[in-house]
């Protein structure tokens, strides 16, 4: 036995304290991790989404192109339409989504008269080069995202939505 | 009859030195507008918290109408303002309340700056202070998005923007407040009225009761 022997009232004070502890913490536990819930849940996602699009009629320049999903959110589903900014590149099919870096407007190709190979964003005059590229100076702070994107029998398909990865 | 009734309560639970703790106090002359009328500049903390008292009244009966729920809230804060007795007033009392507020916290805040009242004994009160300014702002932002309109929806997709700029956590701030990675929808909706109607009003009170707990045992600083 050592000498710092544990008092009758030290005892009661770490018993109290341990079980005061443990309740609260059953009592917090399942409400933190309720209010947590949609930063832990696993997202489906990854399916593809055809679209009007013909591969064929694509070219160099970027055209906007709509389509419409199905969009789950959480208890409520509806259908949803959105837009990518779609080009090739030699063989190679890119989309990029129009949502602006800086603060989440829509940008559009050419959307500046001044800077026609560009993607301009209305809202704060920022400006992307044609991969996606923010231009310094700008509000951006960094490229708008890129769509997966497939060619399905000549029709353009879009997946889930990146980090670009055209921009190096 | 009213004497008699407080006088039967005060027998019983000795309820007048209570009262004397919360209400006699002694008002400096140099905070009295009667006194010199420049010390009206000391009244803004009071007209805050008399603003807030009537947001939250307010705010209590707008929830007998509202729902946050993205297929009925627009309709249900448009019943209440056009179909509902004196709707246009309380939603009214409540849509300029809250910048009124806003404007009020900030004037007291500059009185209590430019009277120096922040520095030693009343340090901790500054930062409850700013711990107050800053749950007014997310009242003013949470309930900013509840009637459900474009406006709305557009002003928080933008403060939520805002907030996932944040270095390393801002994409957790974000879809803790959105309540998901990319939409803002119904699960925004439910959230935000959470937070504007539970979370941040339990706040406030808790912060407030501290302010004036403060206020009262350091007393009004001095005169310049």
């Amino acid at each position: 036995m050592s000498n710092n022997r544990v008092s009758r009232r030290q005892f009661l004070g770490y018993t109290l304290t341990g079980v005061g502890g443990f309740m609260a913490a059953g009592m917090l536990m399942p409400m933190v991790r309720f209010a947590v819930d949609p930063l832990l849940q696993e997202k489906a996602g990854g399916d593809f989404i055809l679209t009007d699009q013909k591969v064929a009629d694509l070219s160099e320049e970027p055209v906007r192109v709509d389509f419409a999903f199905e969009q789950v959110d959480a208890w409520y589903t509806s259908e949803v339409t959105s837009s990518a900014w779609v080009y090739k590149e030699g063989d190679k099919l890119i989309a990029l989504s129009p949502v602006c870096k800086h603060l989440g407007c829509t940008v559009n190709w050419g959307g500046d008269p001044e800077h026609p190979t560009q993607f301009f964003c209305p809202c704060h005059a920022g400006r992307y080069e044609k991969n996606g590229k923010n231009i310094a100076g700008t509000p951006p702070l960094g490229p708008l995202d890129e769509f997966a994107i497939e060619d399905r029998d000549g029709l353009v398909a879009l997946g889930a939505v990146k980090a670009n990865t055209l921009v190096k | 009859m009213l004497n008699k009734l407080y006088d039967w309560v005060d027998e019983r639970l000795d309820i007048t030195p209570i009262w004397r703790d919360i209400a006699d106090h002694e008002v400096p002359e140099h905070v009295n507008p009667a006194h010199h009328f420049s010390a009206f500049v000391y009244c803004f903390g009071g007209l805050t918290f008399f603003i807030t008292v009537i947001q939250i009244l307010s705010g209590m009966f707008l929830t007998m109408y509202y729902v946050p729920d993205i297929e009925n809230a627009w309709q249900s804060v448009y019943y209440l303002q056009n179909e509902v007795a004196f709707g246009e007033i309380v939603r009214g009392m409540h849509h300029w309340g809250s910048s009124l507020v806003v404007v009020m916290i900030f004037l007291h805040t500059l009185r209590v700056f430019f009277t120096g009242s922040y520095k030693k004994p009343r340090e901790l009160n500054w930062i409850v202070g700013v711990l107050l300014f800053g749950v007014i702002l997310g009242l003013s932002f949470t309930g900013y998005l509840l009637p459900w309109d474009m406006k709305a929806l557009f002003a928080t997709k933008v403060g939520i923007e805002i907030a996932a700029s944040v270095p390393v956590i801002g994409g957790a701030i974000k879809v803790l407040l959105a309540g998901d990675s990319t939409i803002l929808g119904a699960q925004t909706l439910t959230r935000f009225f959470a937070i504007h109607v539970f979370f941040l009003p339990a706040a406030l009170l808790g912060l407030l009761g501290a302010h004036f707990i403060m206020i009262r045992r350091q007393g009004i600083s001095g005169p310049l």
